[in-house]
């Protein structure tokens, strides 16, 4: 069974179609990049996964079913933007929060609670962040505390949304390898947002390219080719490969580069 | 000064008052909303002028306003965002009416002094049970909604998608925080309920990282806060709502300046690379 099934689903915000029509379907264990412009759907999508946005017309399943809020099987790291830069709470009540954080009344923290908090933070190799002060913490760490939270719960779906976002190339390898070599051994499906596509290139199976309200999802050489990405892009584009790196270029300018800068400069309110 | 009934009953009401406002301000200053605390006290004043102006009790104008001010700023948005310039123009707007209102029922004018800055040497034992019943409902309720408040405050995207009310609980807590503002203004006058509500919490977050330590030295800090200002203001006759207020803003600056983790968050970080 399909992990995630687009069939003919339109999905739109305030009546305006970002998503027209698209059909395809996500595979068990698949590590799917999502790719595409500003404003293409990437969060959008997400969102819809989540149950939070229904398709105005068409069908998406989740695991065979139609997505619904709180559904534990689904670990979500929301894009960062909304990072109060004084909060003083360490890693530890961070992740706590968001445990039944939607039950009413006063918040506990048992010890198995804190103990399954520190164990998946060991696996992404972040332990010393529950002592640690959100504040305090680079934004590699933050990332890497997002991901041990996404990963709480034993989730079968992993829903990143641009977790590499102001994170240097360095940090960026790193975030890739641990949710890669997590996600594989847990058998974990995932859909992982980004600007660049290059960084991901060891470890996604497949690409889902988004744009101009389409969709298409396949293998990297399928995909991300000049045709296609033209369509998506609604502009001439052309790929060039050199040196096991593949460049969108429109008009000779790397969209992928100057998107990312772009979204730098906003910090990163784009979407 | 434990002779004088007056005494005491400041010690009462200032005590009630200051654990409602440490605690509630606590999740203000989690949230970044400080600066709707501070207009809802000024659109208080509003409501209390004007109360006083048809003949109630300037505290159930003062409730009513904040109460109806904050619901209103809750339905407004979900998200904490930028609406520092609206907000500014309501409170002016406000204080504009308090004025007016003042304008035309003179004989109040007498009392304007104590609602903008309190005074809490005046409290009779019927405010202090009214204040105890806005105490025991505000941390009540607090008590109730405090989990998935905690939840939507640091991470909203997340908890809107394990299906948090958002809304709902962003309009509750405001409807909270303007019971503790009109309790805060008994006390230190709806000019400076900051030095109750935001002070004592402010510098809690930056002594602590533990959600409980925090919420517990910020009800603490203004509870000292408070009774220190009173035994101040007895034996120096300034003032009560000047000493809480100059306690207050020596708590925040003294704890800006306490060496926080920074030099191990620095060692860790280089260990890390």
């Amino acid at each position: 069974m399909s992990v995630v099934t687009l069939d003919r689903a339109t999905i739109a915000i305030n009546g305006r179609a970002v998503l027209k029509d698209i059909s395809f379907a996500i595979e068990p264990g698949e590590f799917i990049g999502v790719l595409g412009p500003n404003g293409a759907g990437k969060t959008t999508l997400m969102r819809s996964i989540l149950g939070l946005l229904p398709p105005t017309s068409g069908q998406l399943k989740v695991f065979g079913e139609t997505p619904r809020c709180g559904n534990p099987a689904i670990g979500y790291l929301p894009q960062l933007r909304t990072v109060l830069p004084d909060l003083r709470v360490r890693g530890l009540d961070y992740i706590a929060s968001s445990l039944n954080g939607e039950r009413w009344g006063l918040p506990s923290l048992s010890a198995a609670d804190r103990k399954a908090i520190e164990a998946t933070l060991d696996d992404v190799g972040a332990r010393d962040l529950a002592s640690r002060a959100l504040s305090d913490m680079s934004g590699g760490e933050r990332q890497r505390l997002l991901l041990a939270q996404a990963l709480m719960g034993q989730p079968k779906l992993l829903l990143l949304d641009e977790p590499l976002i102001s994170l240097d190339a360095r940090h960026q390898e790193v975030v890739i390898d641990v949710i890669k070599t997590v996600c594989r051994e847990r058998k974990i499906t995932v859909l992982f947002s980004a600007h660049e596509l290059n960084q991901l290139l060891g470890a996604i199976d497949r690409v889902l390219y988004l744009g101009n309200g389409h969709a298409e999802l396949g293998r990297v050489d399928e995909v991300v080719t000049a045709p296609v990405l033209s369509k998506l892009y609604g502009t001439e584009i052309e790929v060039l490969r050199a040196g096991g790196h593949i460049f969108v270029l429109s008009r000779g300018r790397d969209v992928e580069r100057d998107a990312h800068n772009h979204d730098h400069g906003h910090h990163g309110h784009a979407h | 000064m434990f002779q004088y009934e007056f005494m005491i009953n400041a010690f009462a009401a200032a005590g009630i008052v200051a654990v409602v406002s440490g605690v509630v301000g606590y999740f203000l200053v989690m949230r970044g909303q400080t600066f709707a605390g501070h207009a809802l006290s000024h659109i208080g004043f509003a409501g209390a002028t004007g109360a006083g102006l048809i003949g109630l009790a300037p505290l159930w104008g003062l409730i009513g306003f904040t109460l109806a001010a904050g619901i209103v700023m809750g339905l407004l948005s979900d998200r904490i965002s930028n609406r520092d310039v609206a907000i500014g123009v309501v409170l002016s707007l406000s204080l504009g009416f308090g004025l007016l209102f003042l304008h035309y029922y003179t004989s109040f004018a007498t009392q304007a002094t104590a609602l903008l800055f309190g005074n809490v040497l005046a409290v009779d034992h019927a405010m202090i049970a009214t204040l105890a019943g806005l105490a025991v409902v505000t941390l009540g309720a607090l008590a109730v909604i405090m989990r998935p408040l905690i939840f939507a405050s640091l991470q909203p995207e997340l908890a809107e998608a394990k299906g948090v009310p958002l809304r709902f609980i962003s309009t509750a807590f405001l409807a909270l925080v303007a019971l503790a503002v009109a309790a805060c203004a008994q006390i230190v006058g709806v000019l400076m309920v900051f030095t109750l509500m935001v002070g004592p919490a402010a510098a809690a977050q930056r002594l602590t990282k533990g959600l409980w330590s925090g919420l517990i030295l910020s009800a603490a800090f203004a509870l000292g806060e408070a009774w220190l200002g009173i035994v101040i203001a007895y034996h120096s006759d300034w003032p009560v709502s000047f000493c809480i207020a100059a306690l207050s803003a020596l708590v925040y600056f003294s704890a800006l300046a306490w060496p926080t983790r920074r030099v191990e968050h620095v060692h860790t970080h280089h260990h890390a690379h």
